[in-house]
């Protein structure tokens, strides 16, 4: 038999809904609201003396040419990883809709990278690109073709591209592939009767039923790349050459940790954490528009 | 306008062969209803005309054209499906002009002939909205129209009233029946339901088991089943099925219970184990059929239907049931012993043994 609970007493849904709410409080309202208040601060090196000096950490950042730069890179790098990562996901989900044999096989293999550390994974683009013992960058140094991609801002830039991107792939093939297997098969056979070939079906009929999935897939990608990119860019390039690989999140970390300007520090993450909500609401208000919910 | 020549068809899914080996001749603009259980292949044979499942072995011909390796589109053939499959994405109209768009036929074309699939349907006010804002019946409309204004050699049915209420199902049966009498195209059917086979067929084929049992006029169907099978499958409710064997003479059959039955034709050799077989419509008072073996049936349970009354009941000294059908004007009580006698030349005799047919 089975029993229904109910809870009379008014204290338990708090108790139940505290942990999540602690959690939220502790580790993303707190923390947010020192960066606001530390980006008015502006502190010595040693952390002896603290002075108020209003939006000057903001002024300070806004009018250094280094910090509009490093707006352009992580533009470039965000646009890229996220058309990099959504379009090869779509890509290797259409293609593992359609097999039959060895799918699982297949399907676990595009997961597995998503079990990896950020780090591990930029060590292991590591030693494939490393001009001296990096198997494509020996191959690619001996046929010639000059690679280092320590000097050179360009290929810098695509490899941190390339890693961040290769990452997230997994991710986003498990979003593209359910969405992809939710669509009815009668209704894409229905498709082909009516003469529509396997390109056809896929932009006519495919891709606009899993819009959804590829608006939430979009909003989750320009994050990742704008924040969750750090372990790979420090492991990678540290940034560099330069400022070539420097983005806004690996600018915040540059200015805290290495340049020990809190207050700027502060005054960068509040800035990017604006931009991103607001890049957020844009995503919503243009584009969900033309997405058709089932 | 096609003919459908389907020659020696089968199909495996790795060992295990679901449809073997079916012949049919399907003429133009013949209504030709796939009958059978679940799982007896009649929905795989239709899925292999329209191009959806490979042929394992043999040739199906449209309009003559040997079309086993063509792609479904090359076919000219239209699908309506079960679930509609409508694309949940377009409206109304952007579902049936879809094919044509994609012919790359001209706008004002597409749009007169949409419109005109709107009006025979009388979809004219929904040609705006999406499939989820429509009712069943509507999307069953509209999958119909979207089949239509290709006007294709050949219509697939995939038994596209099951998701349909009773009442509606009834309404779109003889919506069908006058559309596909009226555009005069070829149509292949496939249902479970006996009553849509029936009504829609010119001619059904009664499948079991990856086997055409037989392929009929619905009346041939019913009064000549080529096997038990078929027999049981058609007439609601079933037939009734005594086992026995062939008496001396070649004319007689004694089932068990110690009754002898005459039969008005065939034959077959002498002490041969046999099933006899008669509907339940057909067993009648026995004082209205004079000269008959007369069945004294036990009444164990009554269903009084209104038009009819169904007695189902039993043989003494035998075990299987026996249903026989009465005009709802029989006063009929459980435990009544009531004498009842087939009608002259509906009995049917098949062999024991395979379950076809004997009598010629």
């Amino acid at each position: 038999m089975q029993r229904r609970v109910i809870f009379d007493d008014k204290l338990l849904p708090y108790l139940l809904l505290f942990p999540q709410v602690a959690v939220t409080l502790v580790f993303f309202i707190w923390p947010a609201l020192q960066a606001v208040w530390q980006s008015t601060q502006l502190q010595d090196v040693f952390g002896l003396s603290t002075q108020f000096v209003w939006f000057e950490n903001y002024t300070a950042v806004l009018t250094d040419p280094g910090y509009v730069g490093s707006i352009r890179v992580t533009a470039i790098f965000a646009a890229s990883v996220t058309g990099l990562s959504m379009g090869l996901a779509l890509l290797f989900a259409v293609m593992a809709d359609a097999n039959i044999r060895g799918r699982e096989a297949y399907q676990a293999l595009l997961i597995w990278p998503y079990a990896l550390a950020p780090a591990v994974a930029a060590v292991l683009w590591l030693f494939i690109f490393h001009p001296q013992i990096g198997m494509v960058g020996r191959t690619l140094n001996q046929a010639g073709v000059p690679w280092d991609y320590k000097l050179n801002n360009g290929q810098a830039l695509s490899l941190v591209i390339l890693a961040s991107a290769w990452k997230q792939v997994s991710y986003n093939f498990i979003f593209f592939l359910a969405a992809l297997q939710s669509i009815p098969k009668s209704v894409i056979e229905a498709a082909a009767i009516d003469g529509a070939g396997p390109r056809r079906r896929f932009f006519t009929i495919q891709f606009p039923l899993i819009a959804p999935t590829s608006f939430f897939l979009l909003i989750v990608n320009v994050t990742y790349a704008f924040f969750d990119t750090f372990g790979v860019i420090h492991a990678l390039t540290q940034g560099g050459p330069g400022t070539a690989t420097s983005t806004l999140i690996y600018n915040v970390y540059k200015a805290g940790m290495v340049a020990q300007d809190l207050g700027g520090s502060a005054a960068q993450s509040v800035i990017l954490m604006a931009f991103v909500i607001a890049l957020t609401a844009v995503q919503f208000r243009f584009v969900e528009r033309r997405v058709h919910y089932g | 306008m096609a003919t459908i020549d389907i020659r020696s068809v089968r199909k495996s899914y790795a060992q295990t062969e679901v449809i073997k080996g079916i012949d049919c001749a399907i003429a133009d603009g013949e209504f030709l209803v796939m009958l059978g259980p679940s799982g007896c292949g009649k929905s795989t044979l239709l899925r292999m005309v329209a191009g959806l499942e490979p042929i394992t072995k043999g040739e199906i011909a449209i309009g003559g054209r040997v079309v086993n390796d063509l792609e479904p589109k090359d076919r000219n053939i239209a699908m309506v499906f079960q679930n509609y499959a409508l694309y949940p994405h377009m409206s109304v109209y952007e579902n049936m002009a879809y094919g044509l768009k994609i012919k790359g036929m001209p706008k004002a074309e597409i749009d007169a002939a949409v419109k005109e699939a709107a009006r025979i349907l009388e979809l004219g006010p929904f040609l705006d909205r999406k499939p989820r804002q429509l009712s069943g019946g509507q999307r069953q409309r509209v999958a119909m129209g979207r089949a239509i204004v290709r006007k294709p050699q050949v219509f697939l049915f995939d038994e596209p009233l099951s998701n349909l209420d009773a009442k509606l199902r009834t309404q779109m049966r003889v919506e069908i029946k006058r559309l596909q009498s009226q555009l005069a195209v070829t149509s292949l059917y496939v249902t479970h339901d006996q009553v849509e086979a029936m009504t829609l067929a010119d001619r059904i084929m009664v499948m079991n088991a990856g086997v055409a049992e037989q392929v009929g006029t619905p009346l041939e169907v019913y009064r000549r089943p080529a096997s038990t099978f078929v027999a049981g499958f058609i007439g609601a409710p079933a037939m009734n099925f005594m086992p026995g064997r062939m008496g001396a003479d070649g004319r007689s059959v004694g089932v068990d219970g110690g009754l002898s039955f005459t039969l008005a034709e065939g034959a077959a050799a002498a002490g041969r184990p046999v099933t006899l077989g008669v509907r339940p419509e057909h067993l009648h008072p026995a004082n209205e059929i004079p000269d008959a073996t007369t069945i004294a049936l036990r009444v164990e349970l009554v269903e009084a239907l209104g038009a009819d009354t169904v007695v189902h009941g039993r043989i003494e000294g035998t075990s299987g049931p026996i249903l026989a059908r009465l005009p709802g004007t029989a006063r009929v009580a459980i435990g009544d012993v009531l004498p009842l006698a087939p009608a002259p030349g509906e009995l049917h005799l098949f062999d024991a043994e395979t379950g076809r047919r004997m009598a010629a």
